[in-house]
């Protein structure tokens, strides 16, 4: 019932796809042998005309998707041919350019378009892979209540830390305050952790603390070296505490990471497109103002 | 012993009470004499207690207000100023904090003893003392309502950081020690060691503030009141002494909130002498045209009369005196009567007609007058002409319409349906006059005359019509809504067991086809047994040996193979036929997965059923042929049926159109939650990422128009309603009140405040006005929308919309998907 966008209504614009390539490549071996394969022979324009239709065509889901109570078909078919077409795009303008590159306006309308074709290819094989793994990682837990989980264990081992020494006490604190999740979409794609610790109380060294190995392994060797027995089973349930932080930490980063990536290329693919807008009026222009 | 013989005693002064005071008060100055009494302190009591500048209102629209009190709709405080000033200006003789005793004769000499011990006497007596009852109070000394002690709870927000000890545990209990816990410290006190009077929305709240660590609340678990201490003075703590499983415990606080219910008036008006039809709690009492019971002179008003509205039961106020003083009117209500009936080919007097109608009908013929006359005012009269008498006719509503008529009879077409199968409407059809055909469009056709009715199927099973019913010509017919039909089984026997009976026999017929003589099949009906499930109640088990058959009547039933569900049947399915087909040891275990309603069929039952159609049987095998196919091809995929299992769980059971999301192909842009706030006034009615997930499917918290609705089931103002194509939604009659909030138990309804009007997209874009698409995450809501207060929202599956749902249609990878229980093999084996 749940389909994909690429077999969407059994593939029918991968099939548009196969003809359009056919029909462009009969096309461009359809120009004469007296004017030789060029943007300017009728063939040529067909094609160019055509890829600038296409790139308007394909500009357009970015108003569709906002047109929420349209009837012009649905988001999932526009994306669909969106795919398809943006991949046509590279044969038939290379056609229309008969192979043709140059240091000049026309080729930077050209590989504008490219960069904004490999970029939406990016973008389709994240929408096609991230999702799985997303789902996996987050294994019918929200986003939410990871957080909400994390701030209670962080809860519970502020009040279990009130019964140890002050030296352990403050590193514990530290290692909580010290943890890094990253807001920005940047530090998200590298996924790096940069969780820190306090080793000694009133000094102003942070030390790293990724992955909470430092306070994990000060904590287990704490155990053994605890005086009262009250502190060493305090120490023992922050140590089991501070293991089940370490596998949520792990999650909500690999789940910020993902979703990152499932937005992030957007943010290279929309403005280029509206470079390329601007290279292909340029170009048009230009055409013709030289002809 | 007050000498003087009154014409007229009112006892109540709620709305009907009052208006009947007044207009008693007119013929006063006739020389009749009356007097009011009243236990409270004011008048109208109920009102009185509403919450402070809640808004009352003056519903049915349609029918004017005869009474010489004033009363249109408005504030609490407005409303009760006006009749405080039209108690004076009518000059009523009313007695306040004066509470009735017993009353006892009939007319002309009723004698009327007070809680004073003074006794008045009377010719006539009008009982209008609602149905609030008085509270039940905790019974010891100091329990007298002080502001130490209270039995209900004006204004949560009078209360702040004050320990406040709330007793009870049903609803009001619940709602009170909720709403407080915000800014105080609460003690719930239950008798019980759980909840279990409490609906499922409130006992989930309370339950989660109980175990809430934030807040400070506090429950007393097989708890009881031993005794109360009250304060010493103004402004100093009094304390509550409790009896607790761990021995005495005394908590110091500022007030006592005791929510013990109510004593309901039943048992003081039988002791007046007046009969109730039957034992059920909302019975109301026999009354003739002019609401005399059958205590001659005792007449009955209001809603203890059975008519909770503000406006009718002043009107029956008014009327009653002009009964009692001989004269003969036409109620208020009547040129409502003369509407519903105008269109009709007849010369009689609506009332006339009226009584005609209840004789046709059998079911209701024994029917209290005043309850049927409600209940066709209530419904629509339907029609069927002939294509030249329809034209014609409908020249004449026309003009009826121009002068202003709202509801009229409604006409159709000879020959067009009155509804189709597969339509989601739940109206019911009683025919009085001509026939109705009903066509199941699988070559099974039924007539129904006059006197019968249809329409009972989707009524009891909340599916959709299962059969096309056509109008012949010249057929009238009453259409009842579901609303008012349940109410009419409800305080109904003969009603609810007429419908029952032929519910069950067109069940056998269609599921059997048998061929019995019409008389026979009512008969077996009569033997078949009903039975109730709770959700996760086992109709059988496994391995069991089963010698009877169970037919859905609502809800669904989950076949489950070991752990594993490996179909689900809905109602007007047959479960566990395989134990009189053959193999009487149970193959699988039956559940109910929601609650169900079920018909048992034994052994005999079905031999006789089966016996009369032979043919029938090879009918029956095929169909328990592919419940088996289907049956082992889930079993045999384990995962498969365990994704099954887990939309079960989540009560996708009794969906009828639910949102589900493939995790695998969603990339979280939330473009669903975007578009469905976008088309529905900036609210959005899904929250994507919320809710549950089992294989990678997701299913979030958004509305699954349930097949019986829960939301539905105590709208005041009668604002939720399901469309013919199924869709559950709520229209603008919403009054607010939060009780579908609390009904559903899938949290898909929320209060909002209307949201300000949203910029273009092109106006946000290129000039970045106001906030873009999608719930706005910081907003000021107007004046406007303050004044109207929050209002329910919830989905509507975008039924005004051309294209369907938006949340679907903005999906860009096809990630959303809706779907009825009916797809779930299908979504799972795609996988």
């Amino acid at each position: 019932m749940h389909q994909n966008l690429l077999k969407y209504k059994h593939y029918r614009y991968l099939k548009l796809f196969l003809v359009l390539a056919v029909a462009s490549i009969a096309l461009y071996f359809s120009q004469g042998e007296d004017q030789p394969a060029n943007g300017g022979t009728l063939q040529g324009y067909i094609l160019g005309i055509t890829s600038a239709f296409f790139i308007l065509l394909l500009t357009f889901l970015g108003i569709r998707k906002r047109s929420y109570s349209s009837n012009m078909g649905t988001v999932e078919g526009w994306t669909s041919a969106h795919v398809f077409l943006g991949t046509s795009l590279l044969l038939i303008t290379t056609l229309h350019a008969a192979f043709q590159v140059g240091w000049n306006v026309h080729t930077l309308a050209y590989i504008l378009m490219l960069a904004v074709i490999f970029s939406g290819f990016f973008g389709l094989f994240a929408y096609m892979h991230y999702p799985r793994i997303l789902s996996s990682n987050n294994n019918g837990t929200s986003q939410d209540q990871w957080f909400d989980d994390l701030q209670e264990i962080d809860e519970k081992i502020k009040n279990l830390a009130i019964s140890c020494r002050t030296g352990v006490r403050l590193m514990v604190l530290s290692a909580i305050e010290n943890t890094q999740l990253d807001s920005t979409l940047f530090k998200q794609l590298r996924g790096k952790d940069g969780s820190k610790i306090r080793l000694q109380s009133g000094s102003k060294q942070l030390v790293t603390n990724k992955n909470q190995e430092i306070i994990i392994d000060i904590l287990s060797t704490a155990i053994p070296n605890s005086q009262k027995q009250a502190e060493a089973s305090a120490l023992n349930e922050i140590l089991t505490l501070f293991s089940r932080r370490q596998r949520l930490l792990k999650i909500i980063r690999r789940t910020l990471q993902v979703k990152a990536y499932l937005k992030a290329w957007l943010i290279f693919h929309i403005p280029i497109t509206i470079a390329l807008l601007a290279a292909l009026i340029v170009h048009i222009l230009v055409v013709f103002i030289y002809w | 012993m007050d000498s003087h013989k009154y014409k007229v005693v009112i006892i109540g002064s709620g709305p009907a009470g009052l208006s009947a005071a007044a207009r008693a008060a007119h013929y006063s100055q006739e020389g009749s004499s009356h007097l009011l009494l009243e236990a409270f302190s004011s008048p109208a009591k109920t009102i009185f207690q509403y919450q402070k500048g809640k808004h009352v209102m003056d519903e049915p629209g349609f029918l004017d207000l005869r009474s010489p009190m004033e009363f249109v709709a408005g504030k609490r405080e407005t409303v009760l100023q006006a009749w405080e000033d039209g108690l004076k200006n009518c000059e009523v003789n009313v007695q306040y904090e004066t509470e009735v005793v017993s009353i006892s004769g009939e007319n002309p000499n009723f004698i009327i003893k007070l809680k004073n011990g003074n006794e008045i006497t009377s010719e006539n007596v009008i009982l209008s003392i609602g149905l609030q009852g008085n509270p039940r109070k905790l019974g010891m000394p100091g329990d007298d309502e002080s502001d130490f002690v209270r039995y209900t709870l004006e204004d949560p927000a009078e209360f702040e950081d004050k320990t406040i000890v709330v007793i009870g545990a049903g609803d009001a209990a619940i709602e009170n020690a909720l709403g407080l816990a915000q800014q105080n410290t609460v003690h719930i006190i239950n008798r019980k060691n759980e909840f279990a009077r409490a609906k499922e929305g409130n006992l989930n709240a309370v339950l989660a503030a109980i175990n809430s660590k934030s807040n400070e609340f506090y429950c007393g678990y097989n708890t009881n009141v031993k005794s109360v201490q009250l304060p010493d003075g103004n402004g100093q703590n009094g304390a509550i002494v409790l009896d607790t499983p761990d021995g005495d415990k005394e908590i110091a606080c500022d007030c006592i909130i005791a929510r013990l219910g109510a004593i309901a008036p039943r048992r003081f008006v039988e002791s007046c002498g007046v009969q109730f039809p039957n034992d059920k709690p909302d019975s109301i009492p026999d009354l003739d045209n002019q609401y005399q019971s059958n205590v001659k002179g005792l007449y009955i008003i209001g809603a203890l009369g059975g008519y909770p509205l503000i406006k009718q039961a002043m009107n029956q106020g008014y009327d009653v005196i002009e009964f009692i003083h001989g004269k003969e009117i036409k109620p208020a209500d009547h040129p409502l009567l003369e509407q519903q009936f105008k269109l009709l080919p007849y010369a009689m007097d609506a009332q006339k007609v009226l009584e005609l109608y209840q004789q046709r009908v059998p079911m209701f013929r024994r029917m209290n007058a005043l309850a049927f006359r409600e209940l066709i005012i209530e419904s629509n009269i339907v029609i069927a002409l002939d294509e030249e008498l329809y034209t014609e006719t409908q020249k004449e509503e026309k003009i009826a319409r121009n002068a202003g008529v709202s509801k009229l009879t409604k006409l159709i077409k000879a020959g067009d349906y009155i509804f189709k199968k597969g339509d989601y409407s739940n109206s019911f059809y009683t025919i009085v006059e001509g026939e109705v055909y009903l066509d199941s469009g699988t070559g099974k056709k039924f007539t129904v005359g006059a006197g019968q009715f249809f329409g009972e199927m989707s009524l009891l099973s909340g599916r959709p019509r299962k059969a096309h019913a056509i109008a012949s010509s010249d057929c009238i017919l009453i259409e009842t809504s579901r609303r008012i039909m349940i109410k009419l089984m409800n305080s109904n026997d003969e009603v609810a067991e007429g419908i029952n009976r032929i519910f069950i026999t067109r069940a056998l017929q269609g599921a059997f086809s048998p061929k019995l003589p019409n008389k026979e099949l009512v008969q077996l009906a009569g033997t078949v047994e009903m039975l109730e499930f709770k959700a996760n109640e086992e109709i059988f088990k496994e391995g069991e040996k089963g010698a009877e058959l169970y037919l859905i009547r609502s809800g669904t039933v989950s076949l489950s193979k070991g752990n594993v569900v490996t179909v689900q049947l809905q109602s007007g399915d047959l479960v566990g036929q395989m134990a009189l087909m053959g193999n009487p040891v149970r193959l699988h275990t039956a559940k109910a997965a929601v609650r169900v309603e079920a018909l048992k069929i034994n052994r005999q039952q079905f031999i006789t059923l089966v016996k009369s159609n032979p043919d029938e049987i090879k009918v029956l095998q095929k169909n328990l042929a592919e419940l088996m196919k289907n049956s082992n091809s889930m079993g045999s995929v384990v995962e498969a049926a365990e994704t099954v299992s887990f939309l079960l769980d989540k009560g996708l059971g009794e969906a009828t159109n639910a949102l589900v999301i493939d995790e695998t192909l969603c990339v979280a842009c939330d473009n669903c939650e975007t578009a469905c706030a976008e088309t529905h006034n900036g609210i959005s009615r899904l929250d994507r990422e919320s809710g549950s997930s089992f294989a990678g499917l997701h299913i979030p918290i958004s509305c699954r128009h349930c097949e019986q609705p829960h939301c539905m089931k105590d709208c005041p103002a009668d604002a939720i309603h399901r469309a013919e194509s199924g869709e559950v939604f709520i229209d603008t009659s919403c009054i607010g009140c939060g009780n579908c909030e609390t009904n559903c138990p899938y949290d898909v309804i929320k209060m909002s405040y209307d949201m300000p009007k949203k910029p273009s997209l092109f106006a946000w874009m290129f000039m970045g006005v106001g906030s873009g698409p999608g719930e706005p995450k910081k907003v000021t809501i107007d004046k406007k929308a303050k004044d109207k207060g929050k209002k329910a929202v919830k989905c509507d599956a975008c039924m005004d919309l051309k294209g369907g749902p938006a949340c679907v249609r903005a999906c860009p990878t096809g990630a959303a998907i809706r779907i009825s229980p009916n797809d779930f093999v299908e979504l799972v084996d795609g996988r």
